[in-house]
Formats: C-alpha cells, sequence, structure tokens
C-alpha cells in the first residue's frame, strides 16, 4: 500500500473535525473563521478525495480497502468500520466533495446575511461526513449509519429557518416520509443478517449468488425492502411527496442534498447491490416501473409550478426517476453517469435560481420573474448552460448520459420500445418546462427589480459548475466499468432512426417551448397575481404534484390524527382506572367499620361469637 | 356434716352472669381502669365455669386451665397497668371514648 491512498480515511475525517469545531465554538466564532473552517474542511476533502483518485487510477488496481477498527463484535457477526475505494465509490466521493466545496463556498456568499451563519456551515459538513460514510462504507451498517446521518443533517436543514412554523413542518415530513422508506430498508437488512449472517457487502453479495437460485422469494423480498428505502431517501413514487416541501431550506441545500447527493443515496444503494436486483427479475422490473412512473409524472408536475425552487424540485425528482429507470433496465453504468451529470447541472441550476432569489429578495414566484437576463447575465448564461443540460440538448453533459438511458431501454425485453416512448415523452416534456423556466425568468417584461449581490465567491462556482455541466459528458465514465455489471456505459447497436429520435424528441420539447411561452411579451406588467388561464384545474392538479398529498392526508394523516385524538383520553386505560376506583369504593365501605373506637370492636367480637354459638346450638 | 354438693348448673349459671357483668362493663364504662376491673371479671368468671366442671367430673385439668387463666391475668393486668400508665402521660385522662388514632 502506497502513502498516498492511506490519506483516504482524512476525506471524511476533515468534515467531521469541521463539524466538531464550530459545534464547540458554539457560533462564538466570527464569520471569517466560520467559512474558512466550514469551507476549508470540504475543499481540503476534495483536494485528498482528488490525490487518493489519482493515485487509485495510477495504481490500476481493482479496489482498496482501509480497514480503520472493529466496530463490535457479537457471536460471530462483527462489522467493522472499514472504508471500501472502487470506482463507484471514486465517483460518488468526487462528486461530493467537489460538488460539495463548490456549493460550500457559494453558501458564505449566499448565507452571508443570515442568523445561523455557523450553525449552518456546522451541519453542511456533518452532512458531508455522514455521506462519505454511507458511499465509503464497506457494511451495510456503516452505510445505514451515513444513511441515517444524512437524513438528520437533511431534517436539520430544511428546517433551518426555525423561525417560520412552515418550515419546520416541512422538515418533519421530509423526516417521516423518508423514515418509512427507512424502516423497511432497516428489516432489509434484518433479513440479510439472517439468511446470510454478515452486512459486508461483497460477502453479502457472493454469498447471495452461492445461497439463492434466480427469482428466490426471500430474495424479491429483501430486494424490495432495500428499494423501499432507496424509494423514500431518493423521493421516488410513491414517497416522493417531501422534496417539494424540503424546498424550505436554503437554497444551498437544497443544491446540495436534494439535488446533488443525498437524495441520489437510493440510485448508489441499489448499484452497490445490483446482484441482489439481478438475481430477482422481478423486483428488477419494479425499480424499473418505479422509476418510469415517477419520471414522467414528476416531469408534468414541473410543467405547472409557479415557484422557481419547486420546479427545479420536481425536475430533481423526475431526473432521479430516470436513474431509476437506468438501474431497473441494466444501464447500470449510465444510472450512475447521469448521476454524475445530474450533480453538475442540478447543483449548477439551483445555485443560478439562488442568485436569482437573492437579487430580486427572495421572491420565489417565476410569475412576478422577467426580464432579468439583461440585469443578471451571469446567472442568465450558467442557467441556460443547465437548462440546456436538464434537457439534455446535444454536446451538454445531459445529453450523453440521458441518451444512453434511452437506448439502452429500447433493449429491455419485450416492453423495451414501450419504455422508451415513455421516457421520451418524459424527455420532451423536460425540455418544455426547462425552457419555460428560463423564459418566464429572464425574458419577458421586467416585474421585479433585482440587486445583483453576488460576489467572487458566488460567481465561481456558478462558472466552475457551468463548465462542468457543459463538458461533464466527455468523462466518459470508464471508472464504475469494473465495478457494475454491465462494464461500463453502452450506447448499443441501434438503428440510426432511434439514435436520431432519442436526440430530436428533447429538442422539440424546446422548440415547442420557445414557440408557447417566447411570445408572451405582450403580457401586462401588472399580472402579479397569476391570472386565470384555460386548463387552470388541470394545471393545479399538475402544481400540487398529482394529488399524492391530499390522497396521503385522506388516506394516512387523517385517521391516524382522528385516532390519536380518540386515544387522548386513553381507553385502555379505563379499565384499569375502574379497578382503582372499585377498590377504593371496598375500602371506603370497610374503613366505616374501623372506628377507634374499642368498645365497638369488643361488642362486634361479641356479637360475631354468640351468632357463631348460636349456629352451633341450632345446626 | 355432709357437704351437699352444688349443682353444677347453678355454678355456671353464676359464671355465665359474672361474665356478662364483665363484658356489659367493658362495652359501658369510659375509664380504662374500670375496663381493665371488668375484664378482671370475665376471667374469673371463665375460671369458675374451669373450677366447678373439673370438680364435678373430678378430672385436674380444670385446675390446670384455672392456672394458665390466673396466670394470663396477672401478665395481662401488668402489661394493662403499664398502658394506662402510658395513656395518662399521654393524654392526660383515662377516657376510652375520647382516644381514636386507629380510626379509618
Amino acid at each position: 500500500m502506497s502513502a498516498p491512498l492511506q490519506l483516504l480515511a482524512w476525506v471524511p475525517a476533515l468534515p467531521l473535525i469541521g463539524f466538531l469545531i464550530l459545534v464547540v465554538t458554539e457560533g462564538r466564532l466570527g464569520k471569517l473563521p466560520v467559512a474558512l473552517v466550514g469551507v476549508g474542511s470540504v475543499g481540503g476533502a476534495a483536494l485528498l478525495a482528488l490525490l487518493v483518485s489519482l493515485r487509485f487510477v495510477q495504481s490500476e488496481q481493482d479496489v482498496y480497502v482501509q480497514t480503520l477498527w472493529q466496530w463490535l463484535a457479537v457471536d460471530g457477526f462483527g462489522p467493522t468500520i472499514r472504508l471500501y475505494f472502487d470506482g463507484l465509490a471514486m465517483v460518488m466521493v468526487g462528486v461530493i466533495t467537489g460538488v460539495g466545496f463548490l456549493i460550500h463556498l457559494y453558501a458564505t456568499g449566499y448565507m452571508a446575511e443570515e442568523e445561523g451563519y455557523s450553525r449552518f456551515f456546522a451541519y453542511m459538513n456533518l452532512f458531508v461526513f455522514a455521506m462519505l460514510m454511507l458511499v465509503l462504507g464497506d457494511n451495510l451498517l456503516v452505510l445505514y449509519l451515513g444513511w441515517e446521518g444524512v437524513g438528520l443533517c437533511s431534517y436539520l436543514l430544511i428546517g433551518f429557518f426555525h423561525t417560520d412554523p412552515a418550515n419546520g413542518y416541512a422538515a418533519r415530513k421530509a423526516f417521516v416520509v423518508t423514515r418509512i422508506g427507512d424502516t423497511a430498508m432497516i428489516f432489509g437488512l434484518f433479513l440479510l443478517v439472517r439468511e446470510l449472517g454478515s452486512l459486508d457487502i461483497q460477502t453479502v453479495l457472493h454469498s447471495a449468488h452461492a445461497s439463492w437460485p434466480e427469482g428466490s422469494s426471500i430474495n424479491t423480498l429483501i430486494a424490495l425492502l432495500l428499494l423501499g428505502g432507496a424509494v423514500g431517501k431518493s423521493a421516488q413514487l410513491p414517497l416522493q411527496t417531501w422534496l417539494p416541501d424540503a424546498m424550505a431550506g436554503p437554497t444551498p441545500v437544497s443544491a446540495l442534498i436534494h439535488a446533488a447527493t443525498m437524495v441520489t443515496a437510493g440510485v448508489y444503494l441499489i448499484a452497490r447491490l445490483n446482484d441482489i436486483f439481478l438475481l430477482s427479475p422481478a423486483a428488477h422490473l419494479v425499480v424499473a416501473c418505479v422509476g418510469l412512473a415517477t419520471l414522467l409524472i414528476a416531469a408534468f408536475s414541473a410543467l405547472a409550478q409557479t415557484d422557481l425552487k419547486r420546479i427545479l424540485a420536481y425536475s430533481t425528482i423526475s431526473q432521479i426517476g430516470y436513474m431509476f429507470f437506468a438501474l431497473g433496465v441494466g444501464a447500470w453504468s449510465a444510472a450512475i453517469f447521469h448521476l454524475l451529470t445530474h450533480a453538475f447541472f442540478k447543483a449548477l441550476l439551483f445555485l443560478c435560481a439562488g442568485s436569482v432569489i437573492l437579487a430580486l429578495h427572495h421572491e420565489q414566484n417565476v410569475l412576478r420573474m422577467g426580464g432579468l437576463w439583461r440585469k443578471l447575465p451571469i446567472p442568465f448564461f450558467c442557467m441556460l448552460v443547465g437548462a440546456a443540460a436538464l434537457a439534455a440538448l446535444p454536446l451538454t453533459s445531459g445529453y450523453y448520459s440521458k441518451h444512453a438511458i434511452l437506448l439502452t431501454s429500447f433493449d429491455a425485453e419485450s416492453i423495451g420500445p414501450w419504455f422508451w416512448g415513455v421516457a421520451s415523452v418524459a424527455a420532451f416534456i423536460t425540455g418544455l418546462y426547462s425552457t419555460r423556466m428560463i423564459f418566464l425568468v429572464f425574458f419577458g417584461t421586467q416585474k421585479t427589480e433585482p440587486h445583483d449581490r453576488s460576489g467572487w465567491n458566488m460567481t465561481l462556482p456558478l462558472l466552475v459548475l457551468a463548465v462542468l455541466a457543459l463538458g461533464g459528458g466527455w468523462f466518459g465514465l470508464n471508472a464504475v466499468a469494473g465495478v457494475l455489471p454491465d462494464g461500463g456505459v453502452k450506447h448499443g447497436e441501434h438503428a440510426a432512426w432511434l439514435a436520431w429520435a432519442t436526440t430530436l424528441i428533447p429538442i422539440a420539447g424546446v422548440l415547442l417551448g420557445c414557440v408557447l411561452y417566447g411570445y408572451r411579451k405582450t403580457e401586462s406588467a401588472t399580472d402579479a397575481a397569476p391570472q386565470p388561464l384555460r386548463g387552470e384545474s388541470i394545471a393545479g392538479f399538475l402544481r400540487g404534484g398529482w394529488g399524492f398529498d391530499s390522497l396521503y392526508d385522506a388516506l394516512l394523516v387523517k385517521p391516524f390524527v382522528a385516532l390519536a385524538r380518540l386515544m387522548k383520553g386513553d381507553p385502555v386505560d379505563s379499565v384499569f382506572v375502574a379497578t382503582a376506583a372499585v377498590a377504593r369504593l371496598l375500602h371506603k365501605i370497610t374503613a366505616t367499620t374501623q372506628s377507634g373506637q374499642l368498645r365497638w370492636y369488643a361488642a362486634s367480637m361479641g356479637i360475631g361469637l354468640a351468632v357463631a354459638l348460636l349456629l352451633a346450638v341450632l345446626v | 356434716m355432709t357437704a351437699i354438693p352444688v349443682p353444677l348448673d347453678h355454678v355456671f349459671v353464676l359464671a355465665a352472669t359474672l361474665f356478662l357483668i364483665g363484658f356489659t362493663g367493658v362495652l359501658v364504662r369510659r375509664n380504662v381502669i374500670f375496663l381493665l376491673m371488668s375484664l378482671e371479671i370475665m376471667l374469673n368468671a371463665c375460671g369458675l365455669a374451669f373450677v366447678a366442671a373439673g370438680a364435678h367430673w373430678g378430672a385436674p385439668d380444670g385446675q390446670v386451665m384455672y392456672m394458665l387463666v390466673l396466670s394470663l391475668a396477672a401478665a395481662e393486668a401488668a402489661l394493662a397497668l403499664g398502658l394506662i400508665l402510658q395513656m395518662e402521660r399521654r393524654f392526660r385522662h383515662l377516657d376510652i371514648d375520647a382516644i381514636s388514632e386507629l380510626k379509618g
């Protein structure tokens, strides 16, 4: 083992140290030291990750394992804290530390005016640490530790502006909904321990092959339970409702946690445990269907949103849907590739949105924006790049990854063309809503006066991410080829018409968007309130996310609240209360005989004796 | 002169009468000392019944039982007098009705 590879342990350790420093000082540090610790720790981790990755690629080994210590040892079950670094982990660590560093840098400017500057960076550093443990863990228990850690940080950061109760509600919603998935996942882990006796990922994958025939029911059950965890964390159908509300958090949080890293943890989990899903074709098909349904539904919802961040939130759900879809149709590498490019362009879009929102004094309604491209040229240019990548226009990073996914889906058994068709419709819609967003925010009449307040620390991350969103597709991602079963991103042999159609469909969406939203310059400048449009009821339905919130409200929340209200008086307890009441009544009756008068006792004894004697004589 | 034995029934009636007198005393007196004296009467009524029955059937058991009752009465008197002293010290009176600390 060469020395630089052992620096791997310091990659997660640095953000943890940063978090500890920020927590121990309890916000007594000034803004500059906080920024230095908060950004420096993640920057250092990014630098170390880069060094380790370079060394790792040079060394040409498949995997580097660094054992830190034994966690616990109970009766043959002994999870170790061990870092497992392979191509997949390398990509994830690169995204987390690299994009994470840029977002931290941006946040120093974005959060400059806010309360709790130190608290913010403490949470962010803790998040980066937990996320790194999630992707580096060699053991599913360590992975689960990171999994819950990022969930906690997500909760803390969504509710960061804690003075508004609505933010606290959004945070609780995110926590509870992801908890449903996490519960499924922990049951899956329990089953794995029971069946295979280990949580070590490599051991699990090997012994799964050895002990289960293809399509065995226990394997399918475990795969579905793990999928439940992934669905919760990655905001896929049917647990997608928390992500749009999670936009209550500060925008850098949305960029880092709810776009680039945490929500893709589910994709990572399935990609890491690919053999479990390969052994169960049924569960594997479910993954594809969940992704397909999500990407379509979320794309339509994004089309109708009026809140800039919610557009991006639904777009994120939709793009992660593409990743799940890719995993489900066997395009494993393409899914991770899309994860990578999505991290670039979606982080870019969120940070641009943050710049716009900050310049407009926290105005998030796109209907009150417009005509900003002259005033905010850098966010405009960067958002254009991000939207182009999101819409998968040729030569952008999003094009390469989405193209690979769509083409591979065509090859899926028996229903491939259907898969391809539905996913292409969503790609068309993606082009449409990307264009709508750009036109509503940057073109048309100006409705709010912007004040550009971004310094270099906010502009630089935008430019770097814009370059990555444009050129990120040229990475080609050979790194995961050795890890994932499909051996790298493949475009396959397809008819020319298919490749052309896949390329042209998003462009058609963008063009239609230009036609629909580009000629709206005649709108009056006073329509701050959205005017009633034709099809408003459908738009409202889409805006509400297909009514999932009200459905869950009626199905789960209302009955639960009613039950809680019923139980408030604790009806079960009344049995015990009644028992106590009867005992007390009996006590009262018998206590009256205890008069404390000696003669009364003596008389009772005498009378009792007389009665007893009388009975003895008579009977 | 020949002794005319007292019929057993008479002795029992006497013993029962004495017992009831004592019992009535226990029930109606308020002074603890009189209570104690009434108890002694009751005990002696029992003793009389035992002795009479023992003499009538020529068995020593009656006298043995009387010895037992006698020693019991002595022990009881010693204890009760001690209690009465304590009562006098604490409550400054000997009225049995005025103390009802054990009322439930």
